[in-house]
């Protein structure tokens, strides 16, 4: 035999081809992460201000993005996409400068960073820092040092003031509330005692207004109090603005700064990003209620989807008649994974929230109508509808668990003397128990994913609240959520300033990412101990 | 055992149809187990014929024959496990004691419980040694913890398996070697005090060593259990039974006491068989 046939009858092309198909799928998986990590984790690192003075005498103050051939050009220039900022001033974030026009670079050490709650950053250069009409500062380093305490005092504070704001004004509401369904509820029953009920309802909300306008006047006191310092910045042009050092939520000198202090401004920022609220429609701050929504979301979709697909895959394998109309049955649940979910999120909608929130409105929530409670998304509503979708990979996986049980073991249990169902219970499922998990972790990665059927059902650009608080009962079910996949298409395709939302799309992508993969080897986890507990013999 | 010795009313075949030589061991006892004229189909095909055979207390009664021949389909019978196949048919009676079991309105659970099977391959369930030997009695609704550890420990003793595991009964059982899970097998069959014990070529998976242990064990067991044993293994049908049955094709060819079988069979299909012309 020649040396090119032995090398075809030992199979070596498809060997090689099988080799080849997976290092492709690898490196397609790692260059996606590579890409994603290096994209959305480099994005919270202090860049360098440049200050870049153009030939007609203009000055900008940005950080430098990318560079790039200008199209279309003979003479081979390279342009630079520059973030300038100061959206307030400007009206743009980025701008293109082409290299030939530009006269003098330089990084001032004294160049400022300046995050804030509204209109975006600010780049430019301390100018003065007063209290009211009194000077404290000036724009030299002592002044800086000054405007940085300050910051650090103030900015807590005025936080601090909002949170409560939020949150008494919130409880206030929600006893006006309380207080109006009461009386309607009344009116509904066609109380005798409506008469009463009306003055007592009349006393109780004087009362809770005059609170709110004390509240209100004590919040505005402090709120005055906390605006009265003001930083003064210009920027590269010499146009000045003032700022209230409330509104600073972090102010960086890049370029002066060591590692070490560039290391705490990314790591300030990053938890910034996984703990805050976001700002500025969505494109700056955190994305803390949208991780707590995916999380809550997904933990209520298995704890729905799971059971019912072990105890449909149970009746399916384990009671039914095997036969054709089984088959079909089984069939008819492996095709509903391949429907498109678009049409899940469609179901749910007329299913669960119009069709079961809306029954349970006009029963339970009458009062409140025309305001529906469950007949809108919520958070229940988007777990039902992903728990529908992940059914037939937890009913596909259990299926194949149970199978994979060997009938002897069965057999011994039935001998003993055990019914079926204590056969099943005692000994079919926990030694089915790895493959179930294994369901579970397919439908949470699933779940995770899952976008499109979630934004007709429950999930939201921004949430007020969120569904889990201190308020009774605790877990409001009925509560509209936030949800990273969303907040990815948002920010990146929905946003007014798209451009600037980019690295944000970046580093939500790690985020899900990170907690589909926590989610998962915390099934995985548990699955390996099931797994040791069942090991199996070697003779 | 009380019980069984007051309670057996000799069956309808006290005079089973073919008898051997009297032997003052065996013979004269009552059957446990009788089964007459008994057929059974697996659909249209049939798999036992005519069989009539009786199984008497405190003896080890072997069925051999050749792959195929319907001895594991009867012994499955015995216990009703051939219920769990479809399309099963079965005619003619097995009884317990005169206690028709396939009877009309039969709790087969509870037939069941009187018998404990031991599988040709081991089947120890994933759990602890413990949970394996109790399970008959959890099922059974047992959950005080002294009845249970005192039962795990007679039957593991009973089953000769106590001394190898008494340390590690929280282990699982899956970490057993094969002989030490078939006497797991047998402890958790007796832990629930069975009358009969029904083996189905206990040793075809284990090593000499494993198989002797085992066949020890079956002759201290016959002391208080009847015990029934399908083997394709003629030595070891010589070594443990007091009687044998023979089948063939379906078929009980010959019926005897195990030492007629192997010295002076009747039938020539049994003395080639047993002296390896076929099979």
């Amino acid at each position: 035999m020649s040396a090119r046939d032995f090398f075809f009858k030992k199979g070596e092309p498809m060997i090689w081809l099988a080799g080849t198909g997976l290092a492709v799928s690898l490196l397609l998986i790692f260059g996606l992460l590579t890409l994603v990590a290096v994209r959305g984790l480099g994005f919270f690192w202090p860049q360098p201000l440049v200050l870049i003075e153009t030939a007609d005498g203009k000055r900008v103050l940005g950080e430098i993005l990318t560079r790039e051939p200008v199209p279309e050009a003979k003479d081979g220039g390279q342009r630079i996409r520059v973030k300038i900022a100061n959206r307030d001033l400007n009206g743009l974030d980025f701008r293109w400068i082409e290299e030939k026009e530009i006269a003098k670079r330089d990084t001032p050490p004294n160049a400022l960073l300046l995050e804030r709650q509204e209109y975006g950053n600010f780049h430019g250069f301390l100018k003065e820092l007063r209290r009211g009409d009194e000077a404290i500062g000036g724009a030299d380093a002592a002044g800086l040092a000054r405007l940085e305490a300050e910051q650090a005092r103030i900015r807590p504070a005025f936080e601090g003031l909002r949170e409560m704001e939020k949150k008494e004004v919130g409880a206030i509401n929600a006893a006006l509330e309380r207080d109006r369904l009461a009386v309607r509820r009344a009116e509904m029953k066609k109380d005798p005692d409506l008469e009463k009920l009306h003055a007592a309802s009349a006393a109780r909300q004087a009362e809770l207004k005059r609170r709110y306008e004390d509240l209100r006047e004590r919040l505005e006191s402090q709120r005055r109090e906390l605006s009265k310092v003001v930083a003064t910045f210009v920027d590269a042009n010499g146009k000045s603005k003032a700022v209230p050092v409330r509104d600073l939520v972090r102010i960086v000198a890049p370029n002066g700064a060591s590692v070490w202090t560039k290391a705490g401004v990314y790591l300030s920022r990053l938890r910034e990003f996984v703990l805050d609220d976001p700002r500025e429609s969505n494109t700056e701050g955190g994305v803390f209620p949208a991780i707590f929504g995916t999380v809550l979301l997904v933990v209520l979709m298995t704890a729905v989807s799971v059971p019912f697909g072990v105890v449909a895959a149970l009746y399916l394998r384990e009671y039914a008649k095997q036969g054709r109309f089984v088959r079909l049955v089984r069939i008819a649940v492996n095709n509903l994974a391949g429907v498109p979910s678009i049409v899940f999120g469609i179901f749910g909608l007329g299913f669960f929230v119009y069709g079961i929130g809306g029954r349970i409105d006009q029963l339970f929530f009458a009062e409140a109508l025309p305001t529906p409670t469950f007949g809108t998304g919520g958070i229940i509503w988007c777990a039902l509808t992903l728990a529908i979708l992940t059914v037939p990979v937890v009913v596909v996986a259990t299926e194949e668990a149970l199978a994979a049980v060997p009938a002897g073991m069965r057999h011994a249990s039935l001998a003993l003397g055990a019914t079926k169902w204590q056969t099943t219970w005692r000994v079919v499922l926990p030694a089915a128990a790895p493959g179930i998990l294994t369901g579970l972790i397919l439908a949470m990665a699933r779940g995770t994913g899952e976008v499109a059927p979630l934004m007709i059902v429950g999930v939201v650009k921004l949430a007020p609240t969120l569904p889990l608080d201190g308020v009774f009962p605790y877990l409001h079910l009925e509560r509209k959520i936030m949800h990273l996949g969303f907040h990815l298409y948002d920010v990146g395709f929905q946003s007014p300033n798209v451009e600037a939302a980019i690295p944000m799309v970046y580093t939500t992508t790690i985020l899900l990412l990170v907690i589909v993969v926590a989610l998962n080897l915390t099934a995985i986890l548990i699955r390996n101990v099931l797994r040791k507990k069942l090991k199996s013999s070697t003779f | 055992m009380d019980t069984l010795m007051t309670s057996s009313a000799p069956g309808p075949t006290a005079q089973a149809p073919i008898v051997s030589a009297p032997d003052p061991s065996v013979e004269g006892r009552p059957d446990v187990i009788t089964c007459r004229d008994v057929n059974l189909f697996y659909g249209e095909k049939q798999a036992l014929y005519d069989i009539t055979i009786g199984c008497k207390k405190n003896a080890v009664t072997a069925f051999i024959g050749p792959s195929g021949c319907g001895k594991s389909t009867l012994l499955r019978c015995l216990n009703r496990m051939n219920d769990l196949i479809d399309g099963v048919k079965i005619t003619g009676t097995i009884a317990i004691h005169g206690e028709d079991i396939y009877a009309r309105g039969t709790d087969v659970t509870a037939i069941r419980k009187r018998f404990g099977m031991v599988f040709q391959k081991s089947n120890p369930f994933p759990k602890t040694i413990f949970e394996n030997v109790v399970y008959g009695l959890r099922i059974q609704g047992e959950n005080r913890r002294s009845v249970l550890e005192e039962t795990a420990e007679r039957s593991l003793r009973n089953a000769a398996l106590w001394d190898e595991v008494k340390d590690r009964l929280r282990d699982s059982a899956l970490g057993l070697s094969g002989g030490q899970m078939q006497r797991l097998c047998i402890a958790r069959a007796i832990a629930v005090e069975p009358e009969i014990l029904l083996m189905d070529e206990p040793c075809s998976a284990l090593d000499p060593i494993a198989t002797s242990k085992v066949e020890e064990l079956i002759f201290e067991l016959k002391e208080r259990y009847t015990i029934v044993i399908v083997t394709h293994n003629m030595q070891q049908a010589a070594r443990v039974s007091d009687e044998t049955g023979f089948f063939m094709l379906g078929k009980l060819i010959e019926f005897d006491k195990t030492e007629t079988i192997f010295t002076k069979p009747r039938q020539k299909t049994t003395e080639d068989y047993i002296t390896g012309r076929f099979g």
